[in-house]
């Protein structure tokens, strides 16, 4: 690992002041950032620590929507009260990734701001051109089991990694962020980004802004009775998935008012399945119409010769999950 | 209070400085800012119990316990943990009587070759108390019910996955886990 400056930030004035540094970067829980410092994949001169800003609470907020703090533990998240009963997607999806040694130390802005774990990324003898932009792509010649089937460009096939951030986009969740010009909201929809011709750029928080929190919208409440959060890997446990899906239906009268999908381990950013979400508002909860949904949204998808089983699996996997989704109460 | 200073590489930058608690003893350290909690306490602090595995967080061997939570050392920076409590293996017996569950690892075979065994204790210690705090998990039915887990094998086996064992002992951990686990909720524990 790279030599590198410490400094601990005291408050959130002096970090975005700290980050403005040639090659600096934050740190909280540090479990992806260190794990790509060792590989060399990163290698900030300087490094902020963040732990002892005032960002952990997770409150109510006066619209009723809940407030994550950006520092907030993955674990604390998913285990807090007002999350497990207003949005269980967001506490399913949280457990269902990492281990629980994991999710003790990551934090919830570093969850979003994870890197991919496409081999090629992590391995600098490989080309990558989100690693070293322009030196080519490991992943479209080589192995590509696990990278994406939508969204991808000519230069990047990576995965965004990440559970929480699936059903985060499914909830429409907002990501609060503080710069040297002040405070903004990104909608979660635009705070990743698909590859084009940037992959080395993975979110659209700019270089010098501090994620303080991640807002779930009041409304999201109205899915808490119907939904799921699906998972499909390797094995059981700890592991990235393969496919996952964030199901959540509004059903009210036997009927389905809104309809959410989202996709993990499928493309650069978690994959609002949109088309499938069309597909289902106003008909009535049943597996005829979830199928239509899955083969609306799967229809997109492009696979490559090692990865196009992902397509059948993520069709069947919106099913199962609007299946489960739909008989929950 | 020891003082224990780590001898920085040529090209190391700034040293940092860092109080910890670990296993009831408090050290002052002056430490380079890069080492990890794991290679502090084995190469700084003489406690080797606490084991390096694959050093990228993905086989549990280096758990050790901070501020009352399990964490990988292998993935954290020392500074960062300043101030804080720690607990490692070396810390669980009580002098000569070891943990009730380093005996029920013993009495199970809860391993082989023993490698990953000191993460599967301060894992599993923590995991008990995680349990009690009423924490769902991933096979969790339903998460929104609140109030008592029951740590039925299938809750062991997925709370405790962020423990490899390459030896296979998991039959053996997982009935020393539900053994410890029954006794202290018939003791109301």
């Amino acid at each position: 690992m790279n030599p590198f400056a410490y400094t601990r930030a005291t408050n959130q004035q002096a970090a975005i002041q700290a980050i403005m540094q040639q090659n600096a970067k934050f740190i909280a829980g540090g479990t992806n950032l260190l794990d790509l410092m060792k590989e060399n994949v990163e290698q900030p001169a300087r490094l902020i620590d963040i732990n002892r800003l005032e960002l952990t609470q997770i409150a109510e907020r006066r619209d009723g929507g809940l407030r994550l703090g950006a520092l907030a533990k993955n674990s604390d998240t998913a285990n807090h009260q007002l999350v497990r009963e207003r949005y269980p997607l967001v506490t399913q999806a949280i457990l269902a990734g990492a281990s629980a040694q994991l999710r003790n130390a990551a934090t919830n802005g570093g969850n979003l701001m994870q890197r991919t774990r496409c081999y090629y990324f992590y391995d600098t003898v490989m080309p990558c051109n989100k690693r070293d932009p322009g030196s080519g792509c490991g992943a479209l010649e080589g192995f590509s089991r696990i990278h994406a089937i939508f969204g991808t460009s000519p230069l990047c096939i990576a995965t965004h990694p990440s559970d929480m951030c699936v059903a985060l986009a499914a909830l429409d969740a907002v990501v609060q962020v503080e710069g040297p010009q002040g405070p903004r909201s990104i909608p979660f929809a635009e705070f990743h980004r698909l590859p084009g011709d940037t992959p080395q750029i993975d979110t659209n928080l700019r270089r010098d802004e501090l994620i303080t929190a991640i807002d779930l919208p009041a409304t999201a409440n109205s899915f808490a009775d119907h939904s799921y959060y699906l998972k499909v890997r390797d094995r059981a446990s700890y592991a990235f998935a393969l496919v996952s899906v964030a199901a959540a239906l509004d059903i009210r009268n036997g009927v389905i008012q809104e309809a959410r999908v989202a996709m993990g381990g499928v493309a650069h950013k978690p994959w609002r399945a949109t088309k499938a979400e069309s597909a289902l508002k106003g008909q009535r909860p049943e597996e005829r119409i979830f199928r239509i949904a899955a083969d609306a949204e799967m229809q997109t998808a492009l696979g490559t010769e090692h990865n196009r089983f992902k397509i059948e699996l993520g069709r069947r996997a919106i099913v199962r999950a609007l299946t489960i989704a739909a008989n929950n109460a | 209070m020891n003082l224990i200073e780590s001898v920085p590489p040529a090209d190391a930058s700034e040293t940092v400085a860092v109080r910890l608690r670990v296993n009831g003893t408090n050290y002052g350290l002056r430490l380079d800012p890069r080492t990890s909690l794991l290679n502090l306490l084995r190469e700084n602090l003489d406690l080797p119990g606490t084991k390096k595995g694959c050093d990228h967080g993905q086989c549990g061997a280096c758990t050790v316990i901070v501020n009352g939570r399990r964490i990988n050392s292998c993935l954290t920076l020392a500074v960062i943990y300043d101030g804080s409590e720690i607990t490692t293996v070396e810390g669980l017996a009580n002098g000569d009587e070891l943990h009730p569950l380093q005996s029920a690892f013993v009495r199970h075979e809860g391993f082989q070759c023993g490698y990953c065994t000191s993460g599967q204790l301060c894992s599993a210690v923590a995991m008990i108390q995680e349990v009690d705090q009423g924490t769902a998990s991933h096979v969790t039915a339903d998460v929104r019910k609140s109030g008592n887990v029951v740590l039925t094998d299938e809750e062991i086996r997925e709370r405790m996955s962020g423990n490899i064992c390459r030896c296979g002992a998991y039959p053996g951990i997982v009935a020393a886990i539900r053994e410890v686990t029954q006794q202290s909720s018939q003791r109301g524990v």
